[in-house]
C-alpha cells in the first residue's frame, strides 16, 4: 500500500470523529486531529482501534500518544506495516 | 417570600407511549404496554412479560449523532435523552448551539444503575483481556451520572447538573429536588426526571427475590394488577420521564405554557425500623412522608382531589391503601381518587417516579383521571378501607384539582409531592 492508498483510508476511518466539515475536506498531511478536525481527544482512543482493526496491525501506548496528526500517523502505521 | 415552582414542559418515554401524545393516549384510553419479552422466557425468568419502549431507529437518530451511536449500548440513556429533550423542547426553550453554559438551568435526571447493557458488554471484554479496546465511551455510559452528563451537554446546562437516586422513589424524588433549587432561588429552571433501563440484567434481582408477576406469562396486558385480588407481584418496566421545573417569574417572562404548579413534598426514610427494612415500608415513615408534604405544601388533606400512588401490586398494595388513608385521616367515601400507572407500564422502577408524575400533571392540565386497568376484581382488603368508587375503572372526565403524588423505594426510602392546576 502507498503513501496516498494510506492516507485515503486513514481519512475515511477519521470521518465520523471529525465535527469540522471544512477542515476535512481539506485534508492533508498536515491536518491535526484535534487543531484542525475538532477531535474530541477522548475519540483518539476509538481512532486508533479503528486503525488497528482496517489495517490489522497493534498501535502501543507509546505510538498512540504521537498520533495527533496525519502525517505522524500515516509514519507509524506504514512502520507497523513493514514490521509485519 | 418563597418563590412559587410550576412545571412547563413534559416529556416521556413509556411502555405504553413513546411522546406525549402517543402517552396521553393511553393512559386515557387504557392501553397496556406489557408485552411477552422472549428474552425473559429464553433466560427462564419466571417472569416473562415486561414493559419495554419501543424506540425505532429513525427516532433514535433525531436524538443522538451517529458518532453518539457508535458502540452505544445503554437503554436508560437512550430513554432519558428522549424523554428530556422532548421536556425542553416542549417548554419552549432552546436547543442551539451556543457557546456559553446557560448558568440558569440545570438538570436532576435520576437513575437506579447506568448502561447495565454496555456494563455486561465491557465486564466480557475485560475478562477476555481487552481492556484496551474497550472505546471511550465506557466511563460515560455505565457512570451512574450517564443520562445528566448526555443532557447536560446536549442542552449547555450550567446550572446543577446531577444524578440522584434513591431506588423507585428516584423519579419523585429528583422532582422535589429540583423544586427545592428552585425555590431557594439556586436555579431558574431544573429539567428533573428519571430513567430505568430495559433488560433481564436490570430485572433478574427482582425475579429472584420472587416478586414479580409470573402466572400472566400468556397473558401479557392482565400481567400488572395494581390493587386486585389476583395481583400476585409487579411487572418490571422501563422508561424515562422528565418534567420543565420552573420558577415561576421566569415562566411567566417567557410567556411558557404552565401545566401545572408544585405546591410543595417531602421525602425521608423509615430508618429500616419498626416494620420497615431493606425491602419493606415502615408504615409510620410512609405516613409521615404523606403529612409532611401536605403540611410543606400548605394544604389540608381534604384539599386532595385524586392521588396516583406507587401501588406496585404486590401484597403491599392494601398497605399502601390503608397508609393513605391514616396519613389523610380520610376512608370509605371520603377518600381521594386514586389510581396506579403500573396497571399500563409496569413497575419502571428508578424511572416510575417520574413517568408517573408526568401522568399526573396530564391529568391536571388535561382534566381527567385516568382508569385503572386490571382491577375488576378489587382487593377486599382495599374495599374495606375506601369505597370502590375511589378506584376508578374508566377514565373520568374531571377536573381535579390538587393530585398528590407519592413513590417509596427498597432501602425504606419515600417521596411524596404535591402538584396543583395552575391559578395565577
Amino acid at each position: 500500500m502507498n503513501k496516498e492508498e494510506l492516507t485515503a483510508q486513514l481519512k475515511v476511518i477519521i470521518k465520523p470523529y471529525t465535527t469540522n466539515t471544512d477542515a476535512y475536506e481539506n485534508f492533508t498531511e498536515d491536518t491535526d486531529f484535534i487543531k484542525d478536525l475538532n477531535i474530541n481527544s477522548a475519540n483518539l482512543v476509538d481512532i486508533i482501534l479503528d486503525i488497528e482493526e482496517t489495517f490489522d496491525i497493534v498501535i502501543e501506548n507509546t505510538d498512540m500518544e504521537r498520533m495527533l496528526d496525519v502525517k505522524t500517523s500515516v509514519v507509524i502505521i506504514e512502520t507497523k506495516l513493514a514490521a509485519k | 417570600m418563597k418563590k412559587r415552582v410550576v412545571i412547563t414542559g413534559l416529556g416521556v418515554v413509556a411502555p405504553n407511549g413513546v411522546g406525549i401524545p402517543a402517552f396521553t393516549h393511553a393512559i386515557k384510553n387504557g392501553i397496556s404496554g406489557i408485552q411477552h419479552d422472549p428474552q425473559l422466557e429464553a433466560l427462564l425468568f419466571s417472569c416473562q412479560i415486561a414493559g419495554k419502549p419501543e424506540i425505532s431507529e429513525d427516532l433514535k437518530a433525531q436524538y443522538f449523532t451517529e458518532l453518539e451511536l457508535r458502540g452505544f449500548n445503554s437503554t436508560g440513556i437512550l430513554y432519558g435523552v428522549i424523554a428530556g429533550i422532548e421536556a425542553w423542547k416542549n417548554a419552549g426553550l432552546p436547543l442551539q448551539i451556543n457557546n456559553h453554559p446557560d448558568w440558569d438551568s440545570g438538570t436532576v435526571f435520576g437513575s437506579g444503575t447506568s448502561g447495565i447493557d454496555k456494563f455486561r458488554e465491557s465486564i466480557y471484554k475485560i475478562d477476555e483481556l481487552q481492556t484496551r479496546r474497550l472505546g471511550s465511551t465506557v466511563v460515560a455510559q455505565t457512570m451512574n451520572s450517564g443520562i445528566s452528563a448526555y443532557l447536560g451537554g446536549k442542552l449547555g446546562l450550567g446550572n446543577q447538573v446531577t444524578t440522584n437516586s434513591s431506588a423507585c422513589s428516584t423519579g419523585t424524588e429528583a422532582i422535589i429536588m429540583a423544586y427545592d433549587r428552585i425555590q431557594s432561588g439556586q436555579a431558574k429552571r431544573i429539567l428533573a426526571g428519571s430513567t430505568g433501563d430495559s433488560g433481564p440484567y436490570i430485572w433478574a434481582g427482582f425475579d429472584a427475590l420472587r416478586v414479580c408477576s409470573s402466572k400472566y406469562n400468556d397473558n401479557p396486558g392482565e400481567g400488572s394488577r395494581p390493587m386486585s385480588a389476583s395481583a400476585a407481584g409487579f411487572v418490571p418496566g422501563s422508561g424515562a420521564g422528565a418534567l420543565v421545573v420552573e420558577d415561576l417569574e421566569s415562566a411567566l417572562e417567557r410567556g411558557a405554557t404552565i401545566y401545572a404548579e408544585i405546591l410543595g413534598g417531602n421525602v425521608n426514610s423509615g430508618g429500616q425500623r419498626g416494620n420497615g427494612s431493606m425491602t419493606a415500608p415502615n408504615s409510620t415513615a410512609v405516613q409521615r412522608c404523606i403529612t409532611d408534604a401536605i403540611q410543606n405544601s400548605g394544604i389540608s388533606s381534604t384539599d386532595i382531589d385524586a392521588i396516583n400512588g406507587h401501588l406496585t401490586a404486590t401484597t403491599k398494595d392494601a398497605l399502601e391503601i390503608e397508609n393513605w388513608t391514616k396519613a389523610l385521616g380520610l376512608d370509605g367515601h371520603d377518600f381521594p381518587y386514586i389510581n396506579s400507572l403500573k396497571s399500563m407500564t409496569g413497575h419502571c422502577l428508578s424511572a416510575a417516579g417520574s413517568i408517573e408524575s408526568v401522568a399526573t400533571v396530564l391529568q391536571l392540565q388535561e382534566g381527567f383521571i385516568f382508569g385503572n386497568i386490571n382491577c375488576d376484581d378489587l382487593h377486599p382488603e382495599i374495599t374495606s378501607l375506601i369505597h370502590p368508587s375511589r378506584i376508578p375503572l374508566k377514565t373520568i372526565e374531571t377536573n381535579p384539582t390538587i393530585i398528590a403524588k407519592a413513590s417509596f423505594g427498597f432501602g425504606d426510602v419515600n417521596a411524596c409531592v404535591i402538584f396543583k392546576k395552575f391559578q395565577k
